[in-house]
This record gives structure tokens, sequence and C-alpha cells, in this order.
């Protein structure tokens, strides 16, 4: 029989995702009411951003064992489809969003799926030289996209009479999404189709055997991190009124990458720590600006190096086999 | 017969850059067949081999020949560091961390290149005289004959290596069986450590060739790299006839549609061709 000590931490135990999904957003719902620096709250905001994209972007490298290096590019495709849909068309924000979304699927699908068709890294080559195709044309095509000075005048997401026109309001709409994907994420790894790609990620031939179609579920993990860094990119453009392409170049693409890699490839907690990591770094170096490519690059080389399985994930590993090896 | 003139002109620019890609993609090939990884540092041994040259020339007072030596054989000596240094100590031999890797090096050789170089675009003079040759009415620099020249040299010295030679036939059979050829007493990490180095090699010769015509910067090699990589899928990745075919190919093709169609898209060229070749034919167009 357990004590009734035992059983608290059974059940602790036994609900700790449900946990700490409920704790993280009662602490991200009190979060604005402490602090009150606009700039502060702006941070996090972009945080939540960069979240829904490294989650899928996450699930695909964690588990199809692919590399994208053409995020940035999906993220663009939702950042000025809704931009030219809302301003320069007029239609209203949420279809648009979603209008967008569906729009990325199709495009994500022309990409991944002769791609994926190999086996090698040949979606690396394909989404990056999309991402080329994609930024180049955003510079310039400058009557649609605005060209290299970018597109400004995007209206703010609106609820009813809710405007969504400071950073937090924007902070609860953010991370509600942000929230969602990530319940979502964690779902999804549970279940059927989540142990199939589990077991893909383990074990390519093996999981075939068992009855995993390889091709069909990589094209499926894909074209979603694309639609969520889609719905991001859209949720980015009505959150600064302004895009330009800078910010979707393929050195974003990397840097979403270095966020899965120091969140740890397949862990859906370590997006969190990750994409917080690298968008607060700058923050806290103030001579991050000049050696910011080579703190990045030393970031990722170093954690590759060295615990490969992500930073937290790796650092937990290390002490617990010490503590094992000093009994 | 203005047309025809151009014709040539574009020709002859296409060849010329065809070339660097050649070379670039070679590199990646090279890379590709002993590691079965794509080492994306090879982007930046283009730059590297740029920079070494510039700095042979102006910081350390060489004469041409000598700085070009130089700045390959540094390129050289970086490849095979990257191996030791970067790629080789890793605890992971997994594909995906050794590619994330080599991305990861990348970016601190193009951070420390901005350090160490400046942000600055520089000029780099090229190796032959500046007076344009004219051929049957089209006009062509020196610097793309010596581009041509020194590119199909340096094949035919890659061809004589793979065949002729024990450590390109030692290299040759790592590529095709890594445990075979360890088997039969070839060492296999050296072997890696010497394909990082000959990737460096043709990196840094492909720099030293392109930056007097394109200037130089810390990320030149960040386009051309790519375009190199687009090549060496666009041939088949892994087939050295392959990356041939696919840069000639790519250079060709890019200046033909930025002469006759538009020049503002002149790079996305590349990489729609890349796509459309994965959709048609995913092997690349030698690739088995």
């Amino acid at each position: 029989m357990l004590s009734a000590k035992d059983n608290i931490f059974y059940f602790l135990y036994l609900h700790r995702t449900g946990l700490t999904v409920t704790f993280l957003s009662i602490l991200l719902l009190l979060w604005p009411m402490v602090e009150s620096n606009p700039y502060t709250v702006g941070l996090s905001n972009l945080i939540a951003i960069y979240v829904l994209v490294v989650l899928g972007l996450n699930l695909f490298i964690g588990y199809a064992g692919q590399i994208s290096l053409g995020h940035a590019a999906f993220f663009a495709i939702g950042a000025y489809g809704s931009a030219i849909a809302t301003t320069t068309l007029g239609l209203p924000a949420w279809p648009s969003m979603i209008a967008v979304a569906l729009v990325t699927v199709l495009v994500a699908l022309a990409v991944g799926v002769p791609a994926l068709k190999l086996s090698g890294h040949y979606l690396a080559m394909a989404t990056l030289g999309f991402n080329i195709v994609v930024y180049t044309v955003l510079v310039q095509w400058d009557t649609v996209t605005g060209g290299p000075s970018g597109f400004s005048g995007i209206p703010y997401l609106t609820l009813g009479s809710l405007v969504f026109d400071n950073e937090i309001r924007f902070h609860y709409l953010v991370w509600t999404f942000a929230m969602v994907a990530l319940l979502l994420c964690l779902n999804l790894v549970r279940s059927g189709v989540g142990r199939g790609l589990a077991a893909m990620a383990e074990d390519e031939t093996a999981a075939s055997t068992l009855g995993v179609d390889i091709r069909r579920s990589k094209v499926k993990v894909f074209v979603l991190s694309a639609t969520l860094a889609s719905i991001a990119g859209s949720l980015f453009a009505h959150c600064y009124a302004f895009v330009s392409p800078e910010s979707f170049n393929i050195f974003v693409s990397v840097d979403f990458m270095i966020m899965v890699v120091v969140g740890g490839m397949g862990s859906i907690w370590g997006t969190l720590f990750g994409a917080s990591l690298i968008t607060l770094l700058p923050e806290w170096i103030e001579a991050l600006d000049t050696f910011k490519e080579i703190v990045h690059g030393l970031i990722l080389v170093l954690i590759l190096l060295f615990l490969p399985q992500g930073l937290i994930a790796g650092l937990v590993e290390s002490v617990r086999k010490k503590i094992a090896l000093s009994k | 017969m203005n047309g025809f003139h151009d014709l040539l002109q574009f020709i002859f620019a296409g060849l010329t850059n065809g070339a660097i890609y050649t070379l670039i993609a070679l590199g990646f090939c090279v890379v590709q067949n002993t590691m079965g990884i794509v080492n994306f540092t090879q982007v930046d041994f283009v730059s590297l081999g740029g920079m070494f040259l510039f700095s042979g020339l102006f910081w350390a007072g060489l004469p041409m020949g000598m700085a070009l030596f130089v700045a390959v054989a540094g390129v050289t000596v970086m490849g095979m560091a990257v191996e030791r240094l970067g790629v080789r100590p890793s605890r992971s031999k997994d594909h995906l961390v050794l590619i994330f890797l080599t991305i990861g090096i990348s970016i601190v050789l193009r951070g420390a290149m901005k350090l160490i170089w400046g942000k600055n675009r520089m000029a780099v003079p090229p190796l032959a005289g500046e007076e344009p040759l004219r051929f049957a009415g089209a006009s062509i620099l020196p610097q793309a004959v010596a581009v041509l020249v020194i590119t199909v040299l340096a094949i035919v010295l890659l061809v004589f290596f793979f065949r002729g030679t024990r450590l390109g036939l030692a290299m040759r059979a790592v590529a095709s069986n890594q445990a075979a050829a360890s088997v039969v007493g070839i060492p296999v990490g050296r072997i890696k450590a010497a394909s990082f180095a000959l990737a460096g090699a043709l990196g840094g010769l492909a720099g030293v060739l392109v930056t007097p015509i394109t200037t130089l910067s810390y990320d030149v090699g960040v386009l051309l790299g790519l375009k190199g990589f687009a090549a060496a899928i666009l041939g088949g990745f892994g087939s050295f006839p392959g990356a041939v075919l696919g840069g000639v190919g790519l250079g060709l093709v890019e200046s033909l549609t930025a002469g006759y169609v538009s020049s503002a898209y002149k790079d996305v060229v590349a990489f729609v061709v890349l796509l459309l070749v994965l959709f048609a034919r995913p092997k690349g167009l030698l690739g088995k």
C-alpha cells in the first residue's frame, strides 16, 4: 500500500505534464501584473512568437531527423501574407491568417514532397534555396512587398471590440497561441502518430517494418512545422505593424535551428528554453553586438560537441552520472 | 550579329562563374563521400581564400604567385583544423549533429573573419592584367581566362590525384566502404582529415579566383558557396563529373537568365533550377 506521501508524489508524477502546463499558464497570466515595463513584456512576446516557430521545427528536426534551413521563409510567408492581405487588399485579419496558413501548407508540400522522397539531406538544400528565393522576392518585388525598406501600416488584431494594440494585450494573445501549440505538440508526441514518429527518430528501418510510413510522416511533420511558422509570422506582422526582409533571411533560419539545438532536439519543453535563451542573450551581454556571430556559433558548437541532447537535458544527465558514480 | 556577340559574352560569363561553382561543388562532394555529411564550412573556405590572398598581398607584401600559393595552402590547413578541432571531437557520430556542427563552425569562422578583416568590402587585384581581350567580337577579362585555365588544371590534377596516388585511392576506398577500408589498413580518421584539407584547398582556390571579380567581404562565400552546393546536388551529390556538369550548367543558366530575362532575380535562378531538378530528377543529373 502506498503511504499518503507516496500517493501525493505519485499523483504529481502522473500529472507532471498537465501540472507544469497549468503552472506555467498561471505564471504567464499573472506576469504582466508584476512586470510593467513594456519593453520586457515585448521581449517575452517575441519569445512566444519564436516558440511557435521553433516548436514545429523542433518536432521536425527531432523526430524526422531532417534539417530545415528555411523556416524563416515560412515565417515570412505568414508575415507578408497577412500584411498584404489586410493592408493592401483590406481583408479581415483572422480569416487572412487562416488563408495564408493554408497557402503555406501548399508551399510546404511543394518543397517537402520532392525533397523528402530522398534519404540524405536534400531538404536542407531545398529549404535553404527556398529561403533565398523568398528573401530575394521580398527585396526585389518592391511594388508589393515594400522592398528593402519594409512594409508598414499593418493593422492590429481585434477580437470583438478588444484591440490588441499594446504589449500587455498582445502578451495574452500571443502566449495563448504559444501554449495551445505547446499542448498540441505535447499531445501529438503521445498519440499514435507521435509514437510512430518517435520510432522513426530512433530507427527508420525498424519503424517502417512496424508499419510507419516514413516518407508520409516526414512530410506531415514538415507541413505542420511550416504552418506553425506561418501563423507565428502573421502574429509577428500584426504585433509590430511593420515587417522588413531582414527578419526573414537565412541567418534567421539558422538562429531558429540554434534555438532547437540549445533546447534539445526533439524536446518540446526544451523549445521554451532555447527560444528564450537565444532571444534574451543579446539583452544580457552588451558586447554581444560585435561578437554576436561568434557567440551564437560557439554556443552551437560547444553544445553539439559536449551536450548533443540539449543544454538542460545534457547537464541533468551529466550531473546524474556524477552522482551515480560517486556513490 | 550583335545578338551573337551578346550570347558569346553571356556564355563566357557563365563559364567563369560555372568554374567557380564547380570548384566549390567538388569540395562539398569530397567531404560528402568520405564522411556522408554536408560540410557547411565549405562556404567560408571560399571567403577565407580571398582573405588570405588579400593579407598575403597587402599585409605581407608577397608577389602574386606566392600569395596565391600561400592563400590556398592556408585554407587547406584551415580545413584540416576544422576537422581536427571541430568535427572529430564530437561525442555523437549522428550525421544530423555533425552537419549542425559544421553550420556552427561556419558561423564562428564568419564572425572571426568579420573581427579580423572588418565589415567593409575590399578589392583584390586580378591575377592577370586588366586589359580585356577581344575574342570573336566579345570581350573577355584576363581574370576570366585565368579562372578557366586554373580550374581545368585543378580538375586534371584532381583526376590524377584520385586515380594515381595512394592518398587519392585510399580516399575513394573510404568513400566506397569505410569498414572495408579500415580492415585493409587504411587510416580512416586521417583520410577524413585529408578530405577536409582537400575541400579547403578547393574552396580556397575558388575564393582566390573569384574575389578579384566580386570584391571581397567576410560573407562573400555564403551565396557563392550555397550556389556551389546547389551545383553539387544538381549534378548528383557526391559525383565528381556531376559536380563539374552541375557547376558549369548552373553558371550558364544563371548568366543567360541574367542576360535575357532579368538580372534582379539572378541569384534566385540557381535555387529555382535546383528545386525543379529535385522535383523532376531527385538524384541529380548524374546521380546513382
